[in-house]
């Protein structure tokens, strides 16, 4: 079930390799099939049952490289499940925006079904060296669709996001050599290493190995100081791009912190733990105050995502913290940043999408060239004003289930974590002057003869805000999944 | 009849020298199929040997084992790489059937130079491997290659002569030449003789290597010498050497200070060539650079085979990894031989898409991207080191590929940017175009698909080295 997840997509991209297929029928297939994926989520989750702890459910195995402990290993829990099924629902947002596109269409939409395999194979690898490949691939993919199909400088941000991020997937890949020297016998398996963690008591080793492996995310996550690469790349990229890469690979990144780092070492964490406080405090502080002075949309809407990233980061290390009591707490703090990991996606892919369909019209994302866009493009401005307020934390979406958890949990473990409330302010500060510059006043500048969004421009972007409403009006659909699956983290973490 | 695959080989080159001198000067080709052919032979005879187990041959001068079985199938095949990349190339030059004889020849050197375990025979097999090695890097008459050929003979003749030095301090030591022997007799040798002797001849073998110190001949000899050659040169000669710096150090005493050493070097190797192929132009002087930067890491495996039992299959998969993604990345240059620096790669991507999808793959492979082979390689690689307790040499290797992803990229950037003026038209333009031919073409596609199946493999193919 889910290796045909992953692997119908990596078909369909190989079949359009094929130079005599029409720019139609490849748009159609990559519409096609991330629908079937989408399906096929939504069939997984169907049959989804909560497995054991420390298990997975729908698991597949089968050799691979056995001379050096690697198998193809595959499955599913509470805190992979959700971020598969955001993950197709974004890809299919993707296939309909780019129903319309002129640049070598059969080539994108190989580029993407392919980014769509990789994303989905690490969601659900159970093997540190799967995990690596799929980590790796999704780097080459996203260069390959920035320098390809972006515009301005893309071929610079290109090489910046290929340096940077490779630089972190090295140091990841470190730390799981690290962990497969460590263990006994070697072994790369992830369920194995989560059951007898290799490095627990040995405080340097451990602290080294959580070091080359807390790089490796935090460059992917991205979280402060290693985010630079992040506002080119998006600035750049095609809409599409900029979703994908926001959307779904940003989470790879703190995907890894509990999947990898919090359960295989759970030692070295907590003795951590206030460093990954303090780098997402700081986080959602500098990610939010420097979008509030951005006058570019995409820079604005890409310095957000280290913000929302932070608070991601600050509750996955306030559940490191053992505190007296605060069992309940930390399992809160996990479950919100796996909620605000799928409600990051669903929202920012969605502003990327509606960026993109502002540069199709006028070449720029320039916020200060805009006004009264309202008037002209009513559709438009109530997309955005809905992702928008999704995005700074309105209760009744998705963001407001998570950050609530996030801070919950957070502060009743380390108070201080309270100040990072500080940013959901800035947040909201930014997007209401970035809402009422553009849209609110008389039609002026770019906004005059701003034709509105057709149905594949708005029907992507709304499929996407309706789920983020679903989740925060019926949050108990995805929080019964989630749940379980954060329990078990919390005790991981507190071996 | 230990040594089949070596004399096929030897024959190979016989026959197609010997036979050649006697066909017409348009009909060189068919000599190629003469030495694919005695290749052929060879890698069949590889294979079967190899299924026969361990054995010491000719009093105990020559081993076959694992990695003698892995070196011959490593070099029989890249040899048949080199000759489709050759018979577009050579055709109808002069010197063909004796560039398809030398290629063999010193096919035939290096695997001795792999399975020997006797100093006598190591100095031999060394100057069996360098002599047609000079040959073939002057052989073509360009305008750089005399150069190259002098360049290369001078620093061969000199590393030569300190291997057989350090082959005569040994053998002094020892009293006998035999490997077993020396392990047997050299723990009780004064320490500094045996260093001293062991590090000249380890001179000599990094030459063939292409490592650092004995490195400077190989981003010459690539530029400078046809690509024919100039795959062979950084791809075949490395894995007899590597294989022999293996044998040596597994019997010289004081394992984990060779290791140290070789560990060094390696370093030193990887970081030089790096950062040396980060300023070139000229392609074929970046893929010089970028093989002493990919032999840094081999040696880096060589470093611990003798104390991790994960080294030795490392190393293997690594060469044979190695080996394919790098003749797919020369393949590739030998097909647009009229590119030279990275600017003339403009509008490759579009003019030839299959070659281009070959290039991305093979530098992405050398970068190490998963799921190629080398990626493999290097994982296995760093594993075993940190293994050993090298764990600064794992760094190093993850370090060193960040920084060669510099230059890869630089290729693959100049490679996809649209040629000014040139329209799209994908799919066509796979014919030839200049002297390129059809061999190269299909060398690149083969070699750059075998690296991604390798690696998809890996599993059965490790249980076959460890």
């Amino acid at each position: 079930m889910l290796s045909v997840l992953v692997f119908l997509p990596l078909a369909a991209a190989a079949v359009l390799l094929i130079p005599r297929i029409s720019a139609g029928v490849a748009r159609g297939v990559f519409v096609v099939v991330t629908a079937a994926e989408l399906a096929l989520a939504c069939l997984v989750w169907a049959r989804y049952d909560t497995p054991a702890a420390g298990a997975l459910a729908a698991e597949e195995q089968a050799r691979w490289i056995p001379g050096v402990g690697s198998s193809y290993h595959v499955g599913v829990d509470g805190l992979s499940l959700p971020l598969v099924l955001m993950t197709t629902l974004v890809f299919l947002a993707c296939a309909v925006h780019a129903l319309r596109e002129q640049r070598r269409p059969r080539l994108q939409a190989a580029l993407f079904l392919f980014l769509e395999a990789v994303c989905l194979g690490l969601f659900v690898s159970a093997d540190l060296i799967l995990f690596f490949v799929f980590f790796d691939l999704s780097i080459v993919g996203m260069y390959f669709s920035i320098s390809g199909w972006g515009h301005r400088d893309a071929a610079r941000s290109a090489l910046k996001f290929f340096l940077y991020t490779f630089l972190g997937s090295l140091a990841l890949l470190l730390g799981f050599v690290g962990l497969y020297v460590a263990s006994d016998p070697h072994t790369f398996d992830m369920v194995e290493l989560t059951a007898h963690p290799p490095l627990q008591g040995h405080g340097v080793a451990g602290g080294l190995v959580l070091a080359a492996v807390l790089l490796g995310l935090a460059v992917k996550t991205p979280t402060f100081p290693f985010h630079t690469w992040l506002p080119p790349a998006h600035s750049d990229a095609p809409a599409i791009g900029s979703a994908v890469l926001a959307g779904v690979m940003l989470k790879m990144g703190t995907y890894g912190f509990v999947r990898i780092a919090m359960p295989m070492l759970p030692d070295a964490w907590r003795a951590w733990a206030w460093v990954v406080i303090a780098v997402g405090i700081v986080s959602v502080l500098w990610g939010a105050l420097v979008a509030f002075a951005q006058t570019d949309l995409k820079r604005m809407i890409a310095y957000t995502s280290v913000n929302h990233m932070g608070y991601v980061v600050l509750a996955v290390g306030a559940a490191g913290v053992l505190a007296d009591g605060a069992d309940q707490a930390r399992q809160v703090a996990v479950t919100g940043a796996v909620t605000q990991m799928v409600s990051h996606g669903l929202l920012t892919a969605a502003l990327f999408l509606l960026a993109g369909s502002m540069f199709e019209r006028t070449e720029t994302y320039d916020l200060d060239g805009y006004g009264g866009l309202a008037g002209t493009a009513p559709r438009y401005a109530t997309l955005f004003t809905v992702a928008a307020f999704g995005s700074l934390g309105l209760p009744a979406l998705s963001g407001f289930i998570a950050e609530f958890q996030i801070f919950a949990g957070s502060i009743a473990t380390v108070p201080v974590t309270a100040v990072a409330v500080l940013g959901i302010l800035i947040t909201a500060a930014l997007f209401l002057r970035a809402l009422q510059r553009v849209f609110t006043g008389p039609s002026e500048g770019l906004s005059v003869g701003f034709t509105d969004v057709t149905p594949r421009e708005w029907v992507p972007v709304a499929l996407l805000l309706a789920v983020s409403v679903f989740i925060g009006v019926l949050p108990r659909t995805l929080l019964d999944v989630i749940e379980p699956g954060a329990a078990v983290l919390a005790h991981l973490v507190g071996r | 009849m230990a040594l089949l695959p070596e004399a096929l080989l030897f024959l190979g080159g016989m026959l197609t020298l010997v036979s050649g001198s006697f066909t017409p000067r348009t009909r060189q080709w068919r000599m190629s199929l003469v030495a694919a052919a005695a290749t052929v032979a060879s890698l069949v005879a590889s294979l079967v040997a190899w299924t026969g187990g361990t054995r010491a041959a000719f009093s105990d001068t020559f081993t076959v084992d694992t990695s003698t079985g892995a070196a011959r199938v490593t070099v029989t095949v890249s040899l048949l790489l080199i000759l489709l990349i050759a018979s577009g190339e050579v055709r109808d030059h002069p010197r063909e059937s004796e560039t398809y004889s030398l290629l063999l020849f010193g096919g035939a050197g290096t695997l001795l130079l792999a399975g020997s375990t006797d100093l006598a025979v190591l100095v031999v097999a060394f100057l069996l491997s360098s002599i047609p090695l000079y040959g073939l890097v002057g052989i073509m008459a360009r305008p750089g290659s005399p150069e190259a050929a002098l360049k290369t003979y001078l620093f061969g003749a000199l590393f030569g002569i300190l291997l057989m030095l350090g082959a005569v301090l040994l053998y002094g030591l020892a009293g006998r030449a035999g490997y077993s022997s020396l392990a047997a007799e050299l723990p009780d040798a004064p320490t500094a003789a045996v260093a001293t002797g062991g590090v000249l001849v380890l001179m000599g073998l990094l030459f063939k290597a292409g490592a650092v110190p004995g490195h400077f001949w190989v981003p010459d000899a690539t530029q400078g010498a046809s690509v024919t050659a100039a795959a062979f040169l950084t791809t075949v000669p490395k894995i007899g050497a590597l294989v022999a710096i293996t044998r040596l150090v597994a019997v010289l005493p004081g394992e984990l200070r060779w290791a140290t050493v070789l560990g060094i070097l390696a370093v030193a190797s990887m970081t030089i060539g790096n950062l040396a192929a980060l300023a070139q132009d000229d392609v074929r002087r970046l893929l010089g650079w970028s093989t002493v930067s990919q032999v840094g890491y081999l040696l880096a495996a060589a470093a611990v085979t003798r104390i991790s039992d994960q080294g030795q299959p490392a190393l293997l998969f690594f060469l044979a990894g190695y080996a394919l993604t790098n003749l797919a990345a020369f393949a590739v240059a030998a097909a647009a031989p009229e590119r030279r620096s990275l600017e003339g790669w403009a509008g490759f991507a579009s003019a030839r898409p299959g070659l281009s999808a070959a290039l991305v793959v093979a530098l992405l492979g050398l970068v190490g991207t998963p799921p190629t082979a080398v990626f493999i390689g290097k994982l296995t690689t760093m594993g075993a080191t940190w293994d050993a307790g090298l764990a600064w040499l794992a760094v190093a290797i993850a370090l060193n590929s960040v920084v060669s992803l510099f230059y890869y990229l630089r290729w693959i950037r100049a490679a996809l940017r649209p040629a000014a003026q040139r329209g799209e038209e994908a799919g066509t333009g796979t014919g030839t175009d200049g002297t390129g031919g059809r061999g190269a073409p299909t060398a690149a596609l083969v070699a750059a698909f075998a690296t991604v199946v390798m690696g998809l493999t890996a599993g059965p193919l490790w249980l076959v080295l460890a």
